[in-house]
């Protein structure tokens, strides 16, 4: 049977053309942002964690007290609504709420810097080990497994006692120790993106390993990534603020939540709001994010595609 | 077209290592291709058949040189493949392209249709600017059916059909010699495999491509090959002509192949004579020794089940390994 | 190979639609169906992706997704198979339908020895004893070719090969001696040479146990071998409905003539393929009219408004087309 040329030739450009123009460009991540924002614990989070950041780095300014003079007025003042300082005092005369604002700033900054480094480094480490193969995976991951080994307090305090103590260490030396399991992970999805077809065509096409490396395997750790490094910073701020509670962490007069949660434990029976105010905070921060973390978990996960 | 041979294929054989299931043994060989030769020419295209576990799919990567563990050699323009340093084998890559079987798995799902059709122009003509790329790429969309505005949209926003027609697109933007297709129909449904193959004739006639065709479905190899090999278990059982090979098969695998496809005819169906071929085909871990096709041939006698037979002439442009052929 | 057919229905389709509530919408993924199977027929409903052929029998076993509704009627022997309740739908579904898939893990549970999945069959449905059971199961074992059954007997699942579990959820399906046997693409993914001899086996033991079949597929090689009567599913409706080899030589609607002229052949060499444009139907977006119509290169005005119902052309041959293809007389006479 014949059928008319002409006729199909028509035909096969019309449906070209009809073909798919008429929805707007998807991405993956747009997809995953557009199923994080139904889920209502996350973005209440996000809220709450949105809040807690702005009032860190922005509320300082609106309060007349700074966190560090004491007001000679008020010393170990309960919370306390005529006098302004709405969290009270602590032994120091210093306003609990400029502190606990400034405490948080330093604790996210914490979490910000030591999280950027491992998942550099981290990311780097896993995908060029995992890529490579091999004899140097095998190296680099044994490496891996060493520094896993090392108690990890003895290490900072080593750190601390050869440099001294010193906010910016206590920065690297989490950092430092946060990679590790980055590394691993990433590594772990290397591998199975590895097999993984378009890997094949990308050398087909005479793609440089390290440049495969690069647009092709880093962008598709995107999910596992992001999800494990939202769940880190709660351990991160955790770490910290241990550190800073048995004294390795923050030196005064800087403050961080870990510190003021130790001389809130100190003083707990006389001056508990000294312990409350930070506390909350510190719970605040953790719960939201880890909500966030499990929500970004559920957003990207291929399954519900 | 000429007679010129481009791709010469001189008793190639990969092997795998497989890891033993047990801590004690050492690690199992698995011969995957077996002893291959062929010659190419330019313009010509081959198909290659055979079920599954005859390595046909590691044969087409074999020669693009995807795999690791090679023996033989694989002249191509003259040079020996298997001798190039990775820099050289880079280059080389520019002229040798592969389409795969599954085309939204061979896509990157992060990257845009255009980046991925783009990628072979920044690696072998780096000085294009972004501009002449994207010209570049759009009017490669057009030739192979896609529409250019959907160079921005992501591997998963399209059909089966589509995704195979992008991956056509990035095999031949550089305008490579020779593509590799590996059973790049058969994951898609009846009405779209004919525009594909369609779309791969016509690019072949307008860019004077040379193809390997890789496939099970032997109807669609007829349909677009001058010359086929018919593998089993990693052996090359008989070779040829395409029509010659299909209409007069020497060897009982092929005979029992052929007649094993089923022909959208039903008085042909009813009435021809059926090759019943009794068990599994064996596994590659495991060889018979002898002929491989042995175990199961109705014609196997005992000099079939000591030594593989050599590869013999049977007419002109056709030819088998075995005892027992028909000529 | 034209079977020797009592004239009762077996299995009726009457009015037999499929709808799903998806988060877009209600999708009808099978309008309208109407379709009768006789004891011991071959019918192979032939079609590509949403076509509806394999959600039709999904629904008539009751196998259909929780989103799923099915309405209109499906008569077995009579009994309205839709109006079941699930327990009694399950009974029939074990003793007198029976179900084959593309991946027979479908079927198998990858933790239980065949064995034992084979006597679980007769031991529920047929009431056997456990050794009765073992014996007969062995006995079917060996009827669908399986080599040195009772070697086999107790291996799992994965420790055979696909052609070979194939065969072994065939033996499981007709173990319960089944009046219908649906098969849905039972060998898309194995090899053409353990595909043929697994078609084989369809055609031998359906004969010999005068089993009916409905075999599901997209290939019409494997329909001109082994059909004695075929449906061709369009966007969830039957389009066309003949004999074999009527369909082949005189096929009247044009989706089922592009359809076999788009094909290729491993015995012949094609010069011109035609090529059929566009893409399989999008089901949450019909046109108006005939589904095809976008597609067809016959297409004419009054076929872009009123969709076109089944309509008998000449004995047991019905198509749903406003302007199908003239009949050769000629040709038929020579069928």
């Amino acid at each position: 049977m014949i059928l008319n040329p002409a006729k199909r030739e028509l035909l096969a450009a019309e449906l070209l053309e009809a073909e798919g123009l008429s929805h707007k460009s998807r991405s993956l991540t747009g997809d995953a942002l557009r199923r994080l924002s139904r889920n209502k614990a996350a973005v209440v989070a996000i809220i709450v964690l949105v809040l807690l950041i702005l009032a860190a780095f922005l509320g300082p300014y609106l309060i007349p007290f700074g966190y560090e003079e004491p007001d000679w007025a008020a010393f170990r003042m309960p919370p306390d609504m005529e006098s302004g300082h709405y969290f009270g005092t602590d032994p120091n005369g210093r306003d609990l709420l400029a502190r606990v604002l400034y405490g948080t700033r330093v604790s996210l900054a914490v979490a910000a810097t030591a999280t950027s480094v491992s998942v550099v480094i981290g990311v780097l480490y896993g995908a060029i080990s995992g890529y490579i193969g091999g004899r140097l995976d095998a190296i680099m991951m044994r490496f891996v497994d060493i520094m896993y080994a090392l108690p990890y307090i003895l290490f900072v305090i080593l750190l601390m006692v050869v440099f001294g103590r010193n906010v910016y260490l206590l920065f690297a030396a989490i950092g430092a120790l946060e990679w590790l399991t980055m590394a691993r992970i990433v590594r772990g999805q290397t591998l199975s993106i590895k097999q993984r077809e378009f890997i094949e065509a990308a050398r087909a096409s005479g793609q440089k390993p390290f440049k495969i490396i690069l647009k092709h395997i880093i962008p598709n750790l995107v999910g596992p990534v992001v999800i494990f490094a939202a769940l880190t910073v709660p351990e991160i701020i955790a770490t910290e603020s241990f550190l800073s509670y048995l004294g390795f962490g923050v030196q005064e007069p800087l403050t961080s939540l870990g510190t003021l949660i130790a001389e809130g434990t100190d003083a707990m029976e006389s001056m508990p709001w000294l312990l409350i105010f930070p506390a909350c905070f510190l719970v605040a921060l953790l719960m939201s994010l880890l909500f966030i973390g499990d929500g970004l978990r559920d957003a990207f996960d291929p399954k519900d595609r | 077209m000429s007679d010129r041979s481009l791709l010469r294929v001189e008793n190639l054989t990969t092997q795998f290592e497989i890891p033993s299931k047990s801590f004690f043994k050492p690690p199992m060989q698995l011969t995957a291709v077996n002893n291959v030769s062929f010659d190419l020419s330019e313009g010509r295209t081959l198909g290659i058949v055979g079920e599954s576990g005859c390595g046909k799919s590691t044969l087409g990567r074999s020669i693009l040189r995807l795999l690791k563990s090679q023996k033989g050699r694989i002249l191509w323009q003259g040079r020996n493949l298997l001798d190039l340093s990775d820099e050289e084998m880079r280059a080389a890559r520019r002229d040798m392209q592969i389409i795969f079987q599954d085309p939204i798995a061979s896509l990157d799902p992060r990257m845009t249709v255009g980046d991925i059709i783009a990628e072979p122009l920044t690696v072998f003509e780096p000085k294009l600017s972004k501009g002449e790329r994207q010209a570049r790429v759009r009017e490669i969309m057009s030739s192979v059916g896609l529409v250019p505005e959907m160079i921005n949209r992501y591997p998963h926003e399209f059909s089966g059909g589509q995704a195979q027609r992008i991956g056509i697109a990035r095999a031949v933007v550089t305008r490579p010699k020779l593509i590799i297709c590996d059973e790049p129909v058969s994951a898609l449904d009846v009405s779209i495999q004919g525009q594909v193959i369609t779309l791969l004739r016509k690019l072949r006639k307008e860019f004077g491509l040379t193809l390997i065709f890789i496939s099970h479905d032997l109807s669609v190899v007829r349909l677009i090959s001058d010359d086929v090999l018919v593998l089993y278990l990693g052996k090359v059982v008989e070779a040829g002509d395409c029509a010659t090979v299909f209409d007069r098969p020497a060897h009982p695998y092929t005979q029992a192949l052929f007649s094993a496809a089923p022909v959208p005819d039903p008085k042909l169906a009813r009435n021809r004579q059926r090759i019943r071929l009794q068990g599994d085909p064996p596994s590659p871990l495991n060889p018979p020794p002898g002929c491989v096709f042995s175990p199961r041939c109705w014609k196997a006698t005992e000099i079939c089940r000591k030594e593989m037979p050599p590869t013999e002439q049977v007419r002109p442009r056709q030819s088998a390994a075995c005892y027992h052929m028909d000529r | 190979m034209q079977q020797e057919t009592k004239n009762d229905t077996l299995l009726e389709l009457r009015d037999y639609s499929i709808t799903f509530a998806t988060p877009d919408g209600e999708v009808k993924a099978v309008s309208n169906v109407n379709l009768s199977i006789r004891r011991g027929e071959r019918v192979a409903i032939v079609g590509e992706s949403g076509s509806g052929k394999s959600q039709t029998f999904l629904g008539v076993m009751g196998l259909l997704a929780k989103n799923g509704r099915t309405s209109g009627q499906a008569l077995l022997e009579g009994k309205d198979l839709l109006a079941l309740k699930p327990r009694e739908l399950d009974r029939l579904r074990g003793k007198d339908m029976a179900m084959v898939f593309q991946d027979p893990m479908t079927a198998l549970n990858p933790s239980l020895r065949i064995s034992r999945q084979l006597t679980e069959q007769l031991e529920v449905h047929r009431g056997f004893t456990a050794r009765a059971a073992s014996a007969e199961a062995l006995d079917m074992l060996k009827r669908v070719g399986i080599p040195d059954p009772s070697r086999r007997f107790n291996l799992y699942p994965h420790e055979l090969s696909g052609g070979m579990r194939q065969r072994i959820v065939i033996a499981m399906a007709l173990l319960t001696k089944p009046k219908l046997l649906i098969a849905d693409e039972p060998t898309t993914a194995l090899d053409v040479t353990i595909q043929a001899q697994i078609l084989d086996l369809f055609n031998d033991l359906t004969a010999e146990m005068n089993t009916a079949l409905v075999m599901i597929t997209h290939d019409l090689g494997v329909v001109a071998g082994l059909a004695d009567r075929v449906a061709v599913m369009y966007a969830g409706r039957i389009v066309e409905e003949a004999p074999v080899d009527e369909l082949f030589e005189v096929p009247a609607h044009p989706y089922t003539a592009a359809l076999h002229a788009s094909i290729p052949r491993p015995d012949q060499d094609v010069d011109q393929l035609a090529v059929i444009p566009g893409r399989p139907p999008n089901l949450q977006h019909l046109p108006k009219g005939c589904s095809f119509s976008p597609r067809c290169p016959m297409v004419q005005n009054d076929c872009i408004d009123v969709s076109p119902k089944l309509e008998v052309l000449a004995e047991r041959h019905s198509a749903a087309c406003f302007h199908p293809f003239p009949r050769r007389e000629e040709v038929l006479n020579n069928v």
